[in-house]
């Protein structure tokens, strides 16, 4: 496959950025999108140009590392699909490509594609946790959970926090990734000590680190890799209004 | 600051008061359309000029509209502050935009609120202004009570000293502000008649996708009543309510 590429290239988050094309040459629709880019990087590395920076890791679709917009949508057009996970072979010979980094004033890029996604650790870090006994070791299974629980509790934890709801939002909303987090403990025996101070903080936090709001347009729904549904949305906004005007 | 402004504060604070205004402002559509129906009722408006002063006369009643004034400009002015919220956490748009998995009234709310607010404007200045404070014709009704006979006759500014009610020799008089020949005169002007339709296309975009948003919202989204909600939200909200409501201007420009 020939593709050519309109990748946004920016030095850092004070300098201005723009689309720089590229060809990518002779790649095979088996590999992955960000094989892909490696394909076009090891060019740019011969060439003595810099490498296009783009987020990666696992490459397994677990980690909720890797990004991009690929052609106005997050993680390309493939539903439920990471980039690592994206193949070209969903794309068409001879086709062009627009990568562009997320874009939300609380993820500033740090260079190229790559943006720093910080302000959902910090969210995380305001509530998103459990206090634990710290004696011996607990026997599994010794807290009994419904199925029925467990099974959504652990879909709305399956979220891997990658930043696709904010990314297609049009507000660059976060309200599907808290909700997750909010959601996963709520539901959980083990999560109800913080539950209300956990809604409230973890809102608190959102709001300052300048995410935008909900209009329930439900496009973080349509677009999530893991496919969270904005049903943790109203939950989150149960939980959030029961611990400011009942149980706070 | 104190805990509930601080609540209300929150972007889900500010997003519980436009959902709180927007379906008080719900329930308020369907009593002004069910009062509405009696300008289809074939008597020269007896009953539309007597609902149109107990409406505005009655003191709950007018509690309960200053209240809905109230909803109208926080609902507006709460709108105007989340959006501006909205766009600064976008400081830089996409340039390829593909399809996101949204519906196009809940990307454009802002619009069809816009649409809607100027309908609002135009529509109390026609109507609520001049009943209370410009001019309106006047009218008497004479209704023998034996026959049931009604004879309508206008009345000059002169001749009207107030809205009464009263039985006479067994004919009951009824004078009062002649509101219905109002709306009919109104409802002869084309660009009023297309003015108020579109204004309820808008609405009927705007409440397809508010009226279940509200309950998003609140926290009622639950796949057992999900489905009750949305059919109240497509069928009620955004078909029967403005095609009723759009009925009414239609209703006068062809007669």
């Amino acid at each position: 496959m020939n593709l050519t590429l309109k990748v946004w290239r920016q030095k850092n988050s004070q300098t201005p950025g723009k689309f720089v094309t590229y060809k990518a040459e002779e790649i095979s629709p088996d590999m992955s999108f960000l094989e892909m880019l490696d394909v076009v990087n090891e060019k740019l590395v011969k060439t003595q140009e810099d490498p296009i920076q783009f987020d990666h890791d696992c490459r397994e679709g677990i980690c909720g590392m890797c990004s991009l917009m690929i052609n106005g949508e997050p993680h390309g057009p493939k539903r439920a699909t990471t980039t690592c996970q994206l193949h070209m072979r969903s794309f068409n010979d001879g086709e062009t490509i627009v990568i562009e980094p997320w874009r939300a004033a609380a993820f500033p890029v740090v260079k190229d594609l790559a943006v720093d996604r910080g302000a959902f650790d910090r969210i995380q870090q305001a509530g998103g946790y459990v206090s634990v006994g710290t004696g011996g070791v607990p026997d599994a299974n010794e807290i009994l959970i419904p199925k029925t629980i467990a099974d959504e509790a652990f879909n709305s934890a399956t979220c891997i926090g990658c930043g696709a709801c904010v990314a297609a939002c049009k507000n660059a909303s976060a309200m599907l990734f808290v909700s997750a987090k909010v959601s996963q403990y709520a539901m959980l025996p083990q999560g109800q000590t913080e539950r209300y101070e956990r809604a409230k903080a973890m809102v608190s936090q959102m709001d300052d680190e300048g995410f935008g709001s909900c209009t329930n347009t439900y496009a973080c729904e349509a677009q999530c890799p893991k496919e969270i549904k904005v049903t943790n949305i109203a939950r989150m906004n149960r939980e959030y209004f029961n611990a400011e005007f009942i149980k706070g | 600051m104190s805990n509930f402004s601080k609540t209300f504060s929150s972007t889900l604070g500010k997003k519980l008061i436009m959902c709180l205004t927007g379906l008080f402002l719900c329930s308020f559509l369907i009593i002004h359309l069910i009062g509405n129906f009696q300008l289809f009722k074939d008597d020269a408006g007896l009953a539309f000029n007597e609902y149109a002063y107990f409406m505005t006369n009655f003191p709950p009643i007018k509690v309960v509209s200053y209240l809905l004034y109230l909803s109208i400009l926080v609902h507006t002015i709460w709108a105007i502050m989340l959006t501006q919220k909205n766009k600064a956490a976008r400081p830089i748009s996409y340039a390829k935009k593909g399809g996101n998995g949204s519906i196009w009234s809940s990307r454009n709310m802002g619009i069809l609120g816009t649409m809607i607010f100027v309908f609002i404007a135009v529509h109390m200045s026609n109507f609520w202004y001049n009943y209370h404070w410009g001019t309106t014709p006047y009218v008497e009704y004479r209704t023998d009570l034996n026959t049931g006979i009604t004879q309508v006759k206008e009345l000059s500014e002169t001749e009207f000293t107030g809205h009464v009610s009263y039985v006479e020799n067994g004919v009951q008089i009824i004078k009062a502000k002649d509101l219905y020949k109002a709306v009919a005169f109104s409802f002869q002007q084309l660009w009023i008649v297309a003015l108020y339709v579109a204004a309820m296309a808008a609405l009927a975009f705007h409440l397809l996708h508010g009226f279940q948003s509200a309950f998003q919202t609140l926290g009622w989204n639950h796949s057992k009543y999900k489905p009750l909600i949305n059919f109240l939200g497509v069928w009620v909200f955004s078909v029967l309510i403005p095609i009723g409501f759009a009925a009414m201007p239609l209703y006068f420009f062809f007669k």
